[in-house]
């Protein structure tokens, strides 16, 4: 007999185990899920709403790759687990039994208890429902002024959903407020420079950006949508539509009342194993009792999803593999700005941290690092505007090179489309006006980059 | 600002509205003096025919090009069907001597170039009386509306950057009515350029001002199609500019291949001329130039001295070692987006339909067999018409017959049908007509025998790829949405492998619109160059698989 493995939700966290473990077994596999039939790029939704591609494109394979790779695929909700008999019930349809429960059941916006939050017309983003909502509370592409549904907006929350959220309603003239907590955007990880970048590029793109504010109450109007809200400094702003945007919480609602154990996700060792045997857990849901040195509980974002899915299937497979995963890295986009983040780079520096900061005269670029001061070892890199190559980034971390190495070999890791222009002399000249390092760059070396010389 | 595009839309409009109106607004009158004197110089000798053209057709009032085409139709088939018949009827009389007399009297080629050669110097009416009013009418507005359109875009779209919103809510870029509209437009337009251009004679007379700068003498269809290829790209290039004005890579490539149609498929072929110089495109290059060892074309090249067998040199390494050396070291791309024609065309015109190319695997496995059986049919008629044109050159005397059958397949039979097919109907009726539908690159993704020869060369033997940026791909799908050669990039770059696929002719839009800057089209070396399968993303310390490529 086969062993059945069931993964609830077919995010990027559960749909990377799913095929790690075919990629190492011949396991029956499931993926459970109720959002939709099959795995899409959830970062991609924004992309739907303005009109860059259509549903479809968002799935990243073809339909038939299920059937092929022999993944099951179910269509439904989940209502009840119960971990002695090791069975599923699902909402409408068939109890489903397993052997292993993989559950990636993702996240969903956080709400936090503001007055008037489950009215009509306020919805966070995060899944296809909610893109659905929105396009239901909002009007289609290229309506008229005069018969626009929606006039202005309001996101609560300044991170990257928000920040998502009002491009894509920028796109269907829709004018936006931005209410944020911090007095700098996306102030719990981005150091002042970058926060100041990103502002301003938000205000170009008429976004009517408040800092410091917070959302009060949200009104209903007449017909019992929302009519306005209030910010806690008693400021109205008339508004058609609420996006809530101020971070995600685990998605483990169904969940409570049973034998699993859990706090704000679904608690896990190193190894994803939850407190019943034979259940794991990974993805955003997840919430480690001891987090990897240096790194939070829960982190959720898809590049975790996709480590710990490939790092469980390897365990499921018995191969057991604790959750180590390298040098952190994230990317973003903000309107037209890119952002790549390596190793650490936080709000502020800590204890012994140093920083050297860069930015281009047109206020568009900007690079930041921070390193030991007392050491030179490179810790981490900000950079808006300008593509790295993560795997020279990565060993350079993983060399534990000094500041001074890392300026001097920019041309390696610079990733920029060829013809752009490269701004590395002026960042290592930067460099060496700002600090007491005195270093030269170094021409670009593919036997470097490629690792054939060190 | 929005309001001041719709009147620009509207004036594109009305001026492609004129230009369609043209072929029917302005009429024909064939003289006495055309007929005799083409049938004279064309050594046409049936009497049957010139006594009906003299009688039906000279004099005639025709008030449109389709009714003058229609009536020299009949006139010429219906003569050609009577001396058919007579020879038919000698022969079973066995009057040897009777039937070949009369096989004289059939015309040879088509009615369709015979009409045109009779009608081009007949025009009358409106059109062919104001040339330079209509050339403005369609060609000027034209270009000045959408000129205003394009360039207002610089302030409609706001901040430099990837602006593709809208494109599948938009009518003409999500296969609305305009777009097919404009795809039975583009469909049409091919069929009577290269089947009855002389329908399209109109169109002919609009450009005949142009043409007199290089010398005159009236305007073929191939004129009007090179003007308005280079029109088009011109518009669609600073289009292209405008759009992706925070890429170099993007503005480079197109000043490029524009530079590279108006200069060499355009002004060179028009100027050598005037010179006495073959006009040739000297970077068409053989097999996408598949008439490059036809008989005429190898003859008219060593007839014309030094810079004829200079061309002739070049065509042959051009093809046979400049090619394969240069997509050696920089990939298919120096050649498909930055000089050939057909893609300047997709790059510019084609651009705003890269998005519907077929990402399939099926489309892919479809892709594969029929862009390597053209390049095969390419070859073998290159050796039968090259056979031919060797004969020609070595033993011109030798009987027709025998110069054009090799292995008892004639090479004229080989190449009316590849011309027919892969010349005419693939690459323009289908490769540019079906734009709004199938996509920008239907021709260089399925026929371009080039493409699929330098393909090869990619694929196995370069420096080129596009890197994939370790672990940042988050799987969104723009990449394979916005690859014109329905390539799907997500499937490589999700999983950390370069992209070394033969189609790839490098446009760069991927890494453009790639929001996490995951994508870079570059040349190193080949060391690594096609990813290991790595099953394992960068950023993940547990395992250490390929630990031979990962430790160096």
């Amino acid at each position: 007999m086969q062993e059945h493995i069931v993964i609830i939700g077919n995010g990027i966290s559960g749909v990377t185990c799913a095929r790690h473990i075919r990629k190492r077994s011949d396991s029956k596999i499931t993926i459970i899920s109720g959002e939709t039939k099959h795995f899409f790029s959830r970062t991609a939704l924004m992309y739907v709403y303005m009109g860059h591609m259509k549903f479809e494109h968002t799935k990243p394979y073809e339909d038939h790759f299920w059937e092929k790779n022999r993944i099951d695929l179910v269509h439904g909700f989940v209502e009840d687990i119960s971990y002695g008999t090791k069975t599923l019930k699902i909402r409408s349809g068939e109890d489903v039994s397993y052997d292993k429960l993989v559950l990636a059941v993702g996240s969903k916006p956080n709400k936090f208890g503001w007055t008037g939050q489950d009215l009509p017309g306020v919805q966070g983003l995060y899944s296809y429902q909610d893109l659905e909502l929105l396009e239901q509370n909002t009007h289609p592409y290229g309506t008229p002024e005069n018969k626009q549904r929606v006039k202005r907006a309001v996101i609560v929350g300044g991170g990257l959903i928000g920040v998502e959220l009002a491009e894509m309603l920028v796109t269907r003239n829709i004018k936006v407020t931005f209410l944020v907590r911090e007095n700098k955007f996306w102030g719990n990880v981005l150091p002042k420079g970058e926060g100041e970048l990103v502002k301003r590029h938000i205000i170009e793109h008429h976004i009517d950006l408040k800092l410091e504010s917070e959302l009060d109450v949200i009104h209903a109007g007449e017909d019992g949508k929302v009519s306005h809200i209030m910010t806690k400094s008693g400021e109205r702003i008339d508004c058609e539509l609420v996006g809530l945007t101020a971070g995600v919480s685990p998605n483990v609602e169904f969940l409570k009342g049973g034998d699993l154990a859990l706090q704000r996700g679904i608690i896990i060792n190193q190894y994803f194993e939850t407190n019943q045997k034979g259940v794991y857990a990974i993805g955003d849901c997840a919430q480690f009792d001891e987090p990897v040195v240096g790194r939070r509980n829960m982190e959720q974002v898809w590049y975790t999803g996709r480590i710990m899915g490939e790092t469980l299937a390897a365990t499921l497979c018995g191969e057991k593999t604790k959750y180590n995963p390298g040098h952190w890295f994230n990317s973003a986009k903000f309107f037209d700005i890119e952002y790549q983040t390596y190793g650490w780079v936080f709000a502020n520096n800590s204890e012994g941290e140093k920083s050297f900061y860069w930015e281009h005269e047109k206020g568009k670029m900007c690079m930041h690092f921070v390193y030991e001061e007392s050491t030179g070892k490179f810790l981490g890199l900000n950079t808006f505007g300008i593509r790295m190559r993560h795997e020279v980034i990565n060993d350079q971390l993983n060399h534990e090179r000094s500041i001074d190495y890392v300026i001097s070999h920019l041309a390696d890791a610079n990733f920029d489309p060829e013809f752009y222009t490269l701004h590395e002399p002026e960042i290592v000249a930067a460099f060496n006006s700002q600090t007491k390092y005195k270093v030269q760059l170094k021409k670009k070396s593919w036997k470097r980059i490629l690792r054939l010389s060190k | 600002m929005k309001k001041i595009q719709l009147i620009a839309i509207t004036l594109f409009a009305i001026t492609m509205v004129a230009f369609v109106s043209s072929l029917f607004i302005s009429g024909f009158q064939v003289s006495n003096e055309t007929i005799s004197s083409h049938l004279d110089s064309k050594g046409m000798k049936s009497e049957i025919l010139k006594e009906r053209l003299l009688n039906e057709v000279a004099g005639v009032e025709f008030s449109n090009s389709f009714s003058a085409t229609g009536k020299i139709r009949s006139v010429f088939i219906e003569s050609n069907a009577i001396h058919e018949a007579n020879v038919a009827e000698h022969r079973s009389n066995k009057a040897w001597d009777k039937s070949n007399d009369e096989r004289q009297n059939i015309a040879k080629g088509n009615y369709r170039d015979f009409a045109y050669d009779l009608m081009k110097p007949s025009g009358n009416g409106h059109v062919h009386e104001n040339k330079g009013l209509w050339l403005f009418l369609t060609f000027g507005l034209a270009s000045i509306a959408s000129l205003i359109f394009i360039l207002i875009n610089l302030k409609v779209l706001g901040p430099a950057g990837i602006k593709n919103t809208g494109i599948y809510f938009e009518n003409n870029t999500s296969k609305g009515w305009i777009a097919w509209v404009t795809f039975s437009f583009l469909v049409l337009f091919y069929i009577g350029l290269y089947f009855f251009p002389s329908v399209i004679i109109n169109w002919t007379y609009i450009v005949d001002p142009v043409k007199d700068v290089f010398g005159g003498g009236g305007a073929s269809q191939w004129f009007l199609y090179g003007l308005l290829y280079c029109t088009a790209m011109s518009i669609m290039g600073i289009r292209m500019i405008v759009k992706y004005r925070h890429n170099k890579y993007q503005i480079v490539r197109t000043i490029s291949v524009v530079f590279f149609q108006v200069v060499f498929a355009f002004l060179l072929v028009e100027i050598l001329p005037m010179f006495g110089l073959p006009g040739v495109d000297l970077k068409s290059a053989w097999p996408l130039d598949y008439d490059f060892l036809f008989d005429w074309n190898v003859t008219n090249l060593l007839a014309n001295g030094h810079f004829g067998k200079f061309v002739f040199v070049w065509g042959i390494s051009l093809s046979l070692v400049i090619i394969p050396v240069m997509v050696y070291f920089y990939g298919k791309r120096w050649y498909c987006s930055w000089v050939c024609g057909c893609g300047g065309l997709a790059e510019t015109l084609g651009d705003p339909y890269r998005q519907h190319s077929d990402k399939t695997v099926k489309a892919w496995k479809f892709e594969r067999y029929i862009i390597h059986f053209v390049l095969l049919f390419a070859v073998f008629m290159t050796i039968w018409t090259g056979y031919t044109s060797y004969q020609q050159v070595y033993h011109p005397d030798m009987d027709y017959n025998d110069k054009v059958t090799l292995l008892g397949i004639s090479s004229d039979t080989i190449r009316s049908w590849y011309g027919f097919l892969i010349g005419s109907i693939f690459s323009g009726v289908i490769g540019t007509g079906f734009y709004p539908i199938f996509g920008n690159r239907v021709w260089c993704r399925f026929g371009c025998p080039l493409a699929a020869y330098m393909g090869l060369v990619q694929r196995f033997k370069s420096r080129f790829r596009i890197t994939t940026n370790g672990g940042q791909c988050i799987s969104c799908g723009n990449c394979s949405t916005y690859c014109e050669q329905g390539i799907d990039v997500r499937a490589y770059a999700q999983k950390g492998q370069n992209i070394v696929r033969s189609s790839c002719v490098g446009c760069g839009v991927c890494a453009a619109v790639c929001p996490r800057g995951v994508l870079k089209l570059e040349n190193g070396p080949e060391f690594n160059r096609i990813s290991p399968d790595n099953p394992i993303v960068l950023g993940n310390e547990a395992f250490t698989l390929n630990s031979d490529i990962t430790d160096r």
